[in-house]
């Protein structure tokens, strides 16, 4: 078909075209088979991710700037009240923290004599999300943290309240994250008020996420609080995840229809936290408010 | 043709760095489904137009980037946007004297082309895609398409008249 059109088009005619088009379709092939089959493409991705980056920036920077702007021109009574809030937090939060500390001290002297491992924290790291709209057809966002600052694939990501997903692709200055909220997404948690574990699943919806393994006699109600169980080994344990939201009971089904609402708002965070494990594996610990 | 070829080629680029930017701009949750595909439609004009200079190889290497930028598998936009390319350039000299509407229709088939190939590879690799995220951008792509048309047909104009 290359050849018959070929004098129809004489005057611009392109020289073998077709033959690049098959070309270039192989060479589309092997490198899909290559990437998706078996993850061998890490570095060529962090090469061409590279060299995008200035792009990322550009597109991000009205953002900022605008973000920067909001900052600058905030009114000095809009700001008293933030500073008068942010005090009131403050406070509330070390009143926490003080509790806190006492618990920790005490599960450490529990722990002790339970002869258990002791509790080792986790570090964390500030992250921004980029105003970057990464792949159409999952739930991504592009943070501004990447392999050079230590980021690798399927570290937990989580925000001030809650679980947000984890990091599917290094590049070098940014990285590609998964939301909890995307369909393919699959997280073990487990029950806060009485450890039934189970599985939670993406929806494609940010305000929903599907538990399909429920069995319909489990101990399970609206409101309670699901919390990462750290089975599948990407994520630390005790981080909230979800509250129940309905429990859907059916007799003549194996499963319950069971879903809950993630606790951090996916679609309306910009810094979230990079969470690095300590080296051996934290125990879930119970979560007062 | 000779004047089509040769110099004038950072404007155009500049074009595909901003359609590039086009597609990872931030939108609404609601509109995402909805974002053109700047990238392919810049292309298929800058195939109709100049095809001796902005031809497959060209339309592989920004899927290539294209991939890279939005963590899709590796060589499907690749695929897709060369494949249209091909098409439109095996098809240019008509396109160019389509009247408005008749080059639309031909845009919109060639969009649903485009869709169709992504579709059929994220079907392969077992991506679940929601379907308005296919026919999505093939209908504002084909309403942005005369708009686009304007607004490159000028910077063609500079191109050639500049040197």
């Amino acid at each position: 078909m290359v050849a018959n059109r070929a004098e129809t088009s004489n005057p611009a005619r392109i020289p073998a075209l077709g033959i690049r088009l098959i070309v270039l379709i192989v060479v589309s092939i092997i490198l899909m088979v290559l990437d998706h089959r078996q993850n061998h493409l890490g570095a060529v991705r962090q090469a061409i991710g590279a060299a995008v980056y200035p792009l990322q920036i550009v597109v991000d920077a009205p953002f900022r700037l605008w973000g920067w702007i909001r900052e600058g021109t905030t009114e000095r009574n809009e700001l008293k009240l933030e500073v008068s809030r942010l005090q009131a937090e403050r406070l509330l939060t070390y009143a926490r923290l003080q509790r806190m500390t006492a618990l920790e001290a005490e599960n450490a002297r529990l722990r002790d004599l339970l002869e258990a491992r002791a509790q080792v924290r986790d570090e964390v790291r500030v992250a921004e999300i980029m105003a970057v709209d990464a792949n159409p057809y999952r739930h991504n966002i592009v943070i501004d943290i990447g392999a050079r600052d230590g980021a690798y694939d399927g570290q937990a990501i989580v925000d001030a309240v809650g679980v947000i997903g984890q990091v599917i692709e290094t590049g070098i200055a940014t990285s590609q994250a998964m939301l909890i909220s995307d369909p393919s997404h699959s997280l073990p948690v487990e029950v806060n008020r009485n450890g039934l574990r189970t599985i939670a699943n993406g929806t494609g919806e940010f305000g929903k996420l599907d538990l399909p393994f429920i069995t319909n006699n489990a101990d399970i109600r609206p409101g309670d609080l699901l919390v990462t169980s750290g089975l599948g080994g990407a994520f630390p344990a005790g981080y909230p995840v979800a509250t129940i939201e309905t429990v859907n009971r059916i007799p003549q089904e194996p499963f319950a229809d069971v879903t809950a609402t993630p606790e951090a708002a996916l679609d309306q965070v910009r810094e979230i936290m990079l969470i690095w494990p300590s080296s051996e594996t934290v125990e879930a610990e119970p979560l007062d408010e | 043709m000779s004047r089509f070829s040769g110099a004038g080629r950072v404007p155009v680029i500049v074009t595909i760095i901003v359609s590039l930017m086009f597609m990872v701009m931030p939108l609404p949750d609601w509109a995402v489904p909805f974002r053109p595909d700047w990238v392919a439609l810049t292309l298929i004009y800058w195939a109709m137009m100049l095809p001796r200079t902005w031809s497959v190889g060209t339309a592989w290497l920004i899927g290539i980037v294209l991939d890279v930028f939005q963590g899709t598998i590796l060589g499907q936009h690749a695929l897709a946007l060369c494949v249209i390319v091909f098409v439109t350039v095996r098809f240019h000299l008509l396109m160019r004297v389509f009247p408005m509407q008749q080059l639309t229709a031909t845009v919109f088939a060639i969009l649903t082309l485009y869709q169709f190939i992504l579709f059929w590879i994220n079907g392969v690799a077992g991506v679940e895609v929601q379907l308005v995220n296919y026919w999505g951008p093939v209908l504002t792509g084909t309403l942005f398409w005369p708009i686009v048309t304007v607004l490159l047909s000028g910077v063609r104009m500079r191109v050639q008249h500049g040197r």
